[in-house]
């Protein structure tokens, strides 16, 4: 058992912090999502360059054939710099769904524009009515002249408004919350009946609600069988957004700690008063056991029986949640007033946290999926 | 002991009912209904719809035109209001410098402050917190000196919430600085017109902007607002504080909040409907301590530090029913179009009608615990002045 980085992740880990570094100030990141994009062109373009783009993918459709160690590594950076960029929409749920379902031929036409940043993809897999259940898919596709027709909306869909493409869970057959009769499409943003109501969320990133009024799209993976897709791709993003979290809490707790060293009340650095050391230590443990499960996450998105997978990402999850909201409440609590405001930064890393918890299951759905796997 | 619900008490809350019922503007309501932003306009009309009606200043006593209410009406009345989406008003002229003024103000003082305060003419803010003076508020630095009839006043004031609404501020100033920090505080009524004060928003995180910082520079203050002796402003502002405790109790708003998740909750996740019904629960608990500890008590009785508690509970359990609120948006907790918030905007929602609220409002209540006197400081005060620890 090793949790220490080789010398190559060692690598990827410098060179993203010194792009979240160089780039990422905190000012620069207020600009940057007040922009009607809300990230930066050049940025994505620096993420092609330096390969970040194809860390998932085989190598022989451009990418770097890397673990999912090496996406915690990413995301725990993107994390710490609130980064804005639509990476987990386009390489961890998009391009993942390609990469797991697609066909040679999908893969071959899709994934190496991606690694080389011209093509941004959206999984557009939630709706209305689901809450977070992935089965709930009421989109309709219906064969038609030997392609598919699909009828439709789905909702928050992460990274909508700049996709090329979108990846969209849709109903072949079955009832509406039926395991089986799902089936994945790929989808052109510019098909006819396409269109998409975008808009920022909480957390200053990008999202949208996708209409489709018989749009075409192609069958991605197998007819009826697109749930265990839909499945690992969403646990992908659980290991992900736990990493990112990671992040996200380092970051904080860096901030928190160092105002309790700095602001004094009472003729004293408040640090010195036990009730807010004792507050601090717990935001440390919390942060402590968030990166143990998503260590353990990232090392077992791999794991050969879906179910056991299933089982180690729903308690990654729930570790997470609870770690993200304990710090994050904290964090503004210890801060006081200015905690509060906008201009400063601790209340931003507060909303990601939290919108990363209302994402792909909240605690409640995933104790229940725990218990019941 | 008992619980004595007379007809009376009854027939009483038709009638607040009833007024509220023709007064409210539905617009007024939808917004609060749905956490939306409301405006100065929304929520001094309606404050003087309350005033004309003579019931602005409950705690007040009679003679000096509050309504006579006995504790339970004060109850009855605060709860309608929040369950019918009423606005809340802006608290610090009716229940801070109101109280403060019946208790150690001149009777010239009363008699020029007081009416506006009964009629919501005039709108208050409070001038405590300053950027170096948060918790330990009584290391203040805000400057009055004193020129003949005048204090020139200079400083600045934080997180100052309605100063951009408010023509009049109830300020904390230090007088002296040669003795103990509690000594050589005073109390003075500041005019917000007078040249020198300016008032800066301050966005929150949350985008619900609603405090400011307030700017002194050379502002000549007459000696005539200078509330009880020179230097001795800290008893007024501990006498102060004991009523912004207990008036943040928040039974009526955790109600209104919750009734409208009751009414969302389809029962798919029994697990979420036991944590809204426990909830529920500890909003029933913070009610009978409000009503046992603060209700029950009459005009003049002091409420002891055991208010501290009720702050404590009442802004936790404030900021769980936000959290369930929002939670029970699932994906509809990230749309955030800032517009939709405020005044104008007629896009349909994205997701239901109260989820870019609820976010916003899960965020902006994070403020409750800190407010006020923070938790932490509810803490220690109960720590030492109930335990004697």
């Amino acid at each position: 058992m090793d949790f220490d980085y080789s010398e190559d992740q060692q690598l990827l880990q410098e060179s993203v912090q010194r792009f979240v570094r160089e780039n990422y100030s905190f000012e620069a990141r207020r600009q940057l999502v007040a922009t009607e994009q809300g990230y930066s062109d050049a940025h994505w373009a620096q993420f092609a360059e330096l390969g970040w783009l194809g860390i998932p993918f085989p190598e022989e459709y451009g990418g770097l054939g890397m673990s999912g160690v090496e996406t915690m590594v990413v995301m725990e950076a993107i994390g710490n710099g609130l980064v804005a960029e639509p990476y987990l929409s386009t390489v961890v749920l998009g391009g993942g769904a390609v990469a797991a379902a697609g066909s040679d031929e999908q893969k071959a036409e899709i994934l190496p524009v991606v690694v080389e940043g011209k093509c941004k993809l959206a999984f557009a897999f939630a709706e209305r009515q689901a809450r977070y259940n992935l089965q709930d898919v009421e989109m309709r596709a219906e064969a038609a002249n030997g392609g598919y027709r699909l009828s439709g909306m789905k909702s928050v869909v992460f990274g909508a408004p700049t996709a090329d493409r979108f990846v969209v869970s849709a109903r072949t057959a079955g009832g509406s919350r039926d395991t089986d009769g799902i089936t994945l499409f790929l989808v052109a943003a510019d098909a006819p009946g396409l269109s998409v109501r975008g808009y920022p969320t909480a957390d200053g990133l990008r999202a949208g609600e996708v209409t489709l009024d018989n749009t075409p799209g192609d069958v991605l993976g197998e007819v009826d069988g697109g749930l265990a897709t839909v499945e690992e791709v969403v646990d992908r993003a659980i290991a992900a957004v736990s990493a990112e979290a990671v992040g996200l809490m380092g970051t904080l707790n860096d901030m928190t700690l160092e105002y309790l060293k700095t602001r004094e009340q009472f003729g004293q650095p408040i640090g010195r008063f036990q009730v807010l050391q004792h507050r601090m230590v717990d935001m440390f443990i919390a942060h402590e056991e968030a990166k143990s499960m998503a260590m353990m996450a990232a090392m077992r998105l791999d794991e050969e029986d879906a179910d056991a997978r299933k089982k180690a990402m729903s308690a990654a999850k729930v570790q997470i949640g609870k770690s993200a909201r304990f710090v994050g409440q904290q964090a503004i609590q210890l801060h006081g007033g200015i905690g509060m405001t906008d201009e400063y930064a601790a209340g931003h890393y507060f909303k990601r946290l939290t919108m990363i918890d209302r994402s792909f299951g909240d605690n409640d759905y995933h104790l229940r999926r725990y218990a019941a796997l | 002991m008992r619980i004595d619900i007379t007809d009376r008490d009854r027939a009483f809350r038709e009638e607040v009912r009833a007024f509220i019922g023709q007064r409210l503007p539905q617009d007024v309501r939808d917004k609060v209904r749905d956490g939306s932003l409301l405006t100065r306009g929304d929520v001094v009309d309606w404050m003087r719809a309350v005033s004309e009606r003579g019931w602005m200043c409950p705690n007040w006593p009679k003679t000096a035109g509050g309504p006579g209410w006995s504790p339970v009406q004060k109850f009855i009345f605060e709860e309608e209001s929040y369950l019918a989406c009423a606005p809340g008003p802006v608290p610090f002229g009716p229940q801070m410098v109101g109280p403060v003024l019946l208790a150690f103000g001149t009777e010239e003082q009363k008699a020029r402050h007081l009416p506006g305060i009964l009629s919501s003419e005039v709108i208050w803010c409070q001038g405590y917190s300053e950027p170096n003076s948060g918790s330990d508020l009584a290391s203040l630095g805000c400057r009055a000196v004193r020129d003949g009839d005048h204090y020139i006043v200079n400083g600045r004031k934080i997180w100052t919430t309605n100063a951009d609404w408010a023509d009049w501020c109830f300020a904390l100033v230090r007088t002296d600085s040669s003795g103990k920090k509690q000594d050589g505080i005073s109390v003075l009524l500041i005019d917000m017109s007078l040249p020198g004060v300016t008032v800066r928003p301050i966005e929150r995180f949350s985008r619900m902007s609603d405090f400011n910082e307030v700017i002194f520079e050379d502002v000549r203050v007459p000696v005539s607002e200078r509330i009880y002796d020179e230097g001795k402003g800290w008893t007024c502002a501990k006498y102060l504080l004991g009523h912004e405790r207990s008036g943040t109790a928040g039974v009526g708003l955790c109600r209104q909040r919750l009734d409208r998740l009751e009414e969302i909750d389809d029962g798919r996740d029994p697990e979420f409907s036991r944590r809204i019904a426990e909830t529920g629960a500890a909003l029933e608990d913070l009610r009978w301590s409000y009503l046992r500890l603060v209700a029950s008590k009459e005009a003049d009785d002091e409420i002891g530090p055991e208010a501290s508690l009720l702050k404590i509970r009442g802004t936790e359990i404030q900021q769980d029913v936000m959290e369930l609120l929002m939670e029970a948006q699932g994906y509809f907790a990230h749309p955030f179009i800032e517009r939709a918030l405020a005044q104008g905007w007629n896009e349909p929602p994205i997701g239901p009608s109260e989820a870019a609220g609820a976010t916003a409002f899960y965020f902006d209540w994070r403020k409750a615990s800190i407010y006020g006197g923070s938790n932490e400081i509810q803490r220690n005060i109960i720590a030492k002045a109930v335990l004697g620890l």
